[in-house]
């Protein structure tokens, strides 16, 4: 029974990459909190920036945390219900955002 | 009795580490698909917060009210609790209850500080007067993230059950699943808090 953690010990993980994955995600925290509150970055570097660094941290966090791969058929199974999910948020956030900005300059 | 017997042929004919492996799998797909549709709660959340975020109605905006250093310790404590949380993980798969717990205790109380800081904010908000009725703004505001805080809350709820069905019945067939499906809960708030802290927060002093 507990030989169990050689035979799937890949798809939970293990010290390191939990460690690896603090490091990272601390990293990828303290850079765009440290751009925003030290200042002296235009605005439009700042938005591509910490959009760019969050987006990252998710990544890693999705792989290194909860495990996310293509390798195995569960992987794939949740892996492809998450980029369904993703696709779906995309219209709907995008899709707010794009249609109400129009109605807000049209009616201003 | 008839189902016990049943239950055994099963395990007997496909070997008990595969059965009991292939329905921890399935619950956790099962888990995921359920995360997958509270994100699109979020989501929703989030797109709301971007259309009327602009909308103070005369009220304070998001420059005037959010405090960056109070966020970036509300930030380490959910981090610091995903990452205890993996710890517990790994220990139940080595088969040490007692670490397990332990961690599970370490990654509630980062949990239940994270908690502790929302409210304070919210209450905060809400003695000065700008509650979620003050504005577009403030409701979506506090929607997005009383949320989250919630989910968080429930989040604890369950660890703190988990805690002590450990100490009652140990790892089995039926805690173990219920572990890694907290643990994905527990690691997909983190991720959502990303999302909040640079979208709403870090986004909203620019």
């Amino acid at each position: 029974m507990s030989t169990s953690t050689s035979h799937d010990g890949g798809s939970h993980g293990s010290v390191k990459s939990y460690i690896w994955g603090l490091i990272f995600s601390i990293i990828l925290t303290v850079i765009p909190f440290g751009m925003v509150m030290k200042g002296g970055f235009s605005e439009g570097v700042l938005v591509v920036a910490i959009t760019i660094m969050a987006i990252l941290q998710v990544l890693l966090q999705l792989i290194l945390f909860m495990h996310m791969n293509l390798k195995t058929q569960e992987g794939r199974d949740s892996g492809s219900f998450v980029f369904f999910t993703a696709l779906i948020l995309a219209l709907v956030i995008g899709g707010s955002v794009w249609i109400m900005y129009h109605l807000n300059v049209n009616l201003m | 009795m008839a189902t016990d017997t049943m239950t055994n042929q099963h395990v007997a004919a496909h070997g008990g580490h595969e059965e009991h492996h292939d329905t921890t799998g399935l619950k956790m797909y099962g888990f995921w698909i359920y995360l997958m549709s509270d994100l699109i709660i979020f989501g929703s959340l989030f797109a709301t917060y971007a259309v009327i975020h602009n909308g103070t109605a005369g009220g304070p905006t998001s420059k005037d009210l959010f405090e960056l250093d109070f966020v970036l310790v509300e930030t380490f404590l959910l981090l610091f609790s995903s990452f205890t949380y993996g710890m517990a993980v790994l220990a139940m798969h080595k088969e040490r209850v007692k670490q397990v717990m332990g961690w599970l205790i370490v990654t509630f109380l980062f949990g239940a500080g994270f908690v502790g800081m929302e409210i304070y904010e919210f209450h905060h908000l809400i003695e000065e007067g700008f509650g979620p009725d003050r504005s577009g703004f403030l409701s979506s505001f506090f929607a997005l993230v009383g949320t989250h805080g919630l989910h968080v809350s429930f989040g604890l709820l369950w660890m703190a059950i988990m805690i002590i069905q450990l100490g009652l019945k140990g790892i089995t067939d039926k805690t173990k699943p219920r572990v890694l499906c907290l643990s994905l809960f527990w690691h997909f708030l983190d991720i959502v808090w990303i999302c909040v802290f640079t979208f709403v927060y870090l986004m909203g002093v620019l």
